[in-house]
């Protein structure tokens, strides 16, 4: 079939600089480039650039521009481009339309309505460079109340377990399959480095990393790909997955063509098949079955480690995070409507879940009214984009953040959101042994620590700023915060004063 | 209900009253009683107590008497469980390696996501029996069911091997479950007796054993028998039929890239 689908990008060779080398050719992964013997020219298929500029970077002279087509329909709010070709797609294919990283469209993102306070001459300011500053943090269930021993002045209550991090900011679930092994060595050794914790997602732990265990976050999702006595053993922290943000109250299907022999020996299925992750657990249809697995696992893990829930924020997020505490989940995660994806059906991505900004306002807010707020920390994710959104999410009511887009940016993603085609040309979101040796774990581990080393720096300076010298005394505190742009209602969601009052 | 625990070593096997134990009280016992290198274990008095057999990751044989709770099994590595009665639902649990027997019936989803062991049941299972099992490299789970099952039995499967005997129908009694197989993309069912198109889910099969897979059902059957005390001949004298996945990948055209 002809297809109707308009190139997306013109990509511009400057003949002037091009020495033929073909270097773009072998980086291009989605075969726009290719060599012309007859002519011995270097060109271009129209249509085949996904814009991810991996050529543009790699080209030694320069010579390679990318720009948007200029070809334009004829102006319409309504019938968008984008709206036009994915129904051209589907008239070609009769599938549903796949796509890759977070929700694009234009959502309120309420971190840019948000704004944090500092200290003017009623209080002073504190100088990170100077001063102690702590952003330790400590994830698991906190006591009601502590008692000592007045004899022996040692602690009688018996303290769940505890996860210490250095930094608040963890690197998200993502799974070895739908991103290489390369990528997670790359964040296993970052976070170990930088004293915080990664998160293997749903596809099995590689035998190879066992080793950043300490610093590991194991996940069990509807799947249980990988999951075994070792595997929990092995980790600082259990998860369990009941959702995601890009794609809340689905499953997943890591096409048979990604499950390479590697792949296969760390999800513990044949090669080549399809891994099909059912749209619920089966063992879970109420928050009295979530309490089930919480304390299967616990018993797995013999109450050695905290057990994480993490959640899709949806509409009743707030009523389900009480009944999650209440299950026993040490910590609940909450991922928002702009939380990426490895592969999701773009309509989900794309409509369904709520901002992570109200989810979490909202749900710190149920937990306090409700006295279980220290029954278990608070992680989000879904949207994180800076050492900013970091330190208001934390205003908000947050203990910690996850990172997953951020991090795949500090690795050479330019979300051009074709991770589902299992092509990335930066070596991320693939299992192609070719592709993924575009990942250097040593580099790799240096440019996310050194991205949680920056945001470190910044969030003391924000802490110094207001005049407090620990995450602590800012977790939770809204009175730090003001809105700008927003109406009552959201304020009041927000439980933030209007900017000025 | 804080009656003392007797475990006293006997023979080499140690008896626990289970009696008025929590879950996690009975685990830690289980726990201890096998770290001392403990082969042989005697549950008595069993009332729903949950997640039996978890993070022992030996081959020791617990026996139970009672009714053990959900999750018997769950991710279990090693142990050999016996029930005497029933069991509950999600036994066998994203299992990996051991083996569960038991002398009743089972409730729902038994034997979900298990990667490795056996399962045995002499009597009926509820629904979703079998769902979502793996297999990998040698590791094979398998489930026998004596009984009869709900529905969704067999249901996205994705490896191992699942028996359904209909023991207690009467002559000439269908199985009732529908949506068999449905959503299943690898392994195998065999069940004893005829089975109805309609209660077959469509990502399902249905063929003529071949030779490899009577010698699969013997063993499996005979393991069965021997457990049970039925004749494994007379079992496998009736005809059986073969469910498999019509497609390794059913979900192959459900997306446009
Ligand atoms: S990489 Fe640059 S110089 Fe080399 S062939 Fe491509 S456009 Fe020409
Ligand atoms: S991970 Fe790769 S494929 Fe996905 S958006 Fe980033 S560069 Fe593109």
């Amino acid at each position: 079939m002809k297809t109707y689908l308009p190139p997306k990008f013109i990509v511009e060779r400057d003949p002037e600089r091009c020495i033929q080398c073909q270097v773009c050719v072998n980086q291009c992964s989605f075969e726009n480039h290719y060599y012309d013997a007859e002519d011995d020219v270097v060109r271009s298929h129209e249509g085949k650039c996904v814009g991810c500029h991996r050529c543009v970077m790699f080209c030694p002279t320069g010579a390679l521009t990318v720009r948007r087509n200029p070809l334009d329909y004829r102006e319409n709010y309504n019938w968008r481009s984008e709206v036009i070709e994915d129904i051209i797609k589907q008239a070609e294919t009769g599938g549903v339309l796949l796509t890759g990283m977070g929700n694009d469209k234009g959502y309120r993102i309420y971190w840019d309505h948000l704004v944090l306070n500092a200290s003017q001459v009623t209080n002073p300011s504190i100088d990170p460079l100077r001063e102690p500053m702590e952003l330790t943090t400590y994830l698991g269930r906190k006591p009601d109340k502590v008692e000592i021993d007045p004899n022996t002045m040692s602690l009688k209550t018996r303290v769940a377990p505890q996860v210490k991090i250095d930094v608040p900011i963890m690197f998200a679930a993502m799974s070895y399959g739908a991103v290489s092994i390369n990528v997670h060595e790359s964040l296993a050794r970052a976070a170990a480095e930088a004293g915080t914790l990664w998160n293997t997602g749903e596809g099995g732990l590689h035998p190879k990393l066992y080793k950043y265990g300490a610093n590991t976050i194991v996940q069990v999702a509807s799947g249980r790909f990988g999951v075994h006595q070792e595997y929990l053993d092995t980790a600082a922290v259990v998860e369990i997955k009941i959702g995601q943000g890009a794609k809340p109250g689905i499953g997943g299907h890591l096409p048979g063509e990604k499950v390479s022999a590697e792949v296969s020996m760390t999800r513990m299925i044949p090669k080549g098949t399809d891994a099909l992750s059912p749209f619920p657990h089966h063992d879970i249809y109420s928050i009295e079955d979530l309490a089930q697995l919480v304390h299967a696992l616990k018993e797995a893990t013999n109450y050695t480690k905290p057990i994480s829930v993490k959640i899709a924020a949806v509409h009743n997020s707030a009523a389900i995070a009480s009944g999650m505490v209440r299950a026993g989940a040490d910590i609940i995660v909450l991922d928002g409507l702009r939380g990426s994806t490895g592969a999701a059906p773009k309509v989900t991505r794309d409509n369904v879940g709520i901002p992570i900004e109200l989810a979490l306002a909202s749900v710190d807010s149920r937990l306090r009214q409700e006295g279980i707020r220290n029954w278990a920390s608070l992680v989000i994710s879904g949207g994180i984009r800076c050492s900013g959104d970091v330190a208001k999410a934390i205003a908000l009511g947050a203990d910690a953040v996850y990172i997953g887009t951020a991090a795949l940016v500090a690795l050479g993603c330019c979300l051009c959101q074709q991770c589902h085609t299992g092509k990335c040309a930066w070596g991320i979101c693939t299992t192609d042994l070719a592709l993924t040796k575009r990942i250097n774990p040593d580099i790799g581990a240096r440019r996310l620590a050194n991205l949680l080393r920056g945001w470190s720096l910044e969030l003391k300076d924000i802490l110094g700023g207001m005049g407090v010298n620990a995450l602590e005394s800012l977790r939770g505190n809204r009175l730090h915060l003001r809105g700008v742009g927003l109406t009552d209602t959201e304020l009041e969601i927000l439980g933030v004063r209007m900017a000025g009052s | 209900m804080t009656e003392k625990v007797h475990s006293e070593k006997t023979s080499s096997v140690v008896k626990i009253d289970a009696y008025g134990l929590s879950h996690r009280e009975l685990n830690e016992k289980l726990r201890e009683v096998v770290s001392n290198g403990t082969q042989k274990i005697e549950l008595r008095n069993v009332y729903g107590q949950r997640y039996i057999g978890t993070d022992l990751n030996k081959a020791v044989e617990i026996e139970i008497f009672g009714v053990p709770g959900n999750d018997l099994g769950a991710f279990m590595d090693g142990p050999r469980i016996i029930v005497r009665g029933n069991a509950q639902d999600g036994c066998g649990n994203t299992m990996n390696n051991g083996e569960i027997i038991i002398h009743g019936h089972a409730g729902d989803i038994i034997g979900l996501s298990a990667r490795g062991g056996k399962i045995f049941v002499r009597e009926d299972v509820g629904y979703r029996a079998g769902i979502h099992m793996k297999e990998y490299q040698d590791k094979k789970p398998a489930l026998v069911i004596g009984g009869t099952a709900q529905d969704f039995f067999g249901e996205y499967m994705a490896g191992g091997v699942v028996v359904l005997l209909g023991l207690n129908l009467k002559e000439g009694e269908p199985h009732k479950a529908r949506f068999i197989g449905t959503g299943m993309h690898g392994g195998v069912i065999y069940m004893r007796g005829s089975v109805d198109n309609y209660q077959l889910g469509k990502e399902v099969g249905v063929a003529e054993l071949g030779e490899k897979d009577y010698q699969t059902l013997k063993e499996l059957v005979g393991e069965f028998a021997s457990y049970f005390g039925y004749n494994a001949e007379e079992i496998l004298k009736q005809k059986f039929s073969k469910l498999y996945p019509r497609w390794l990948r059913p979900y192959g055209r459900h997306y446009a890239y």
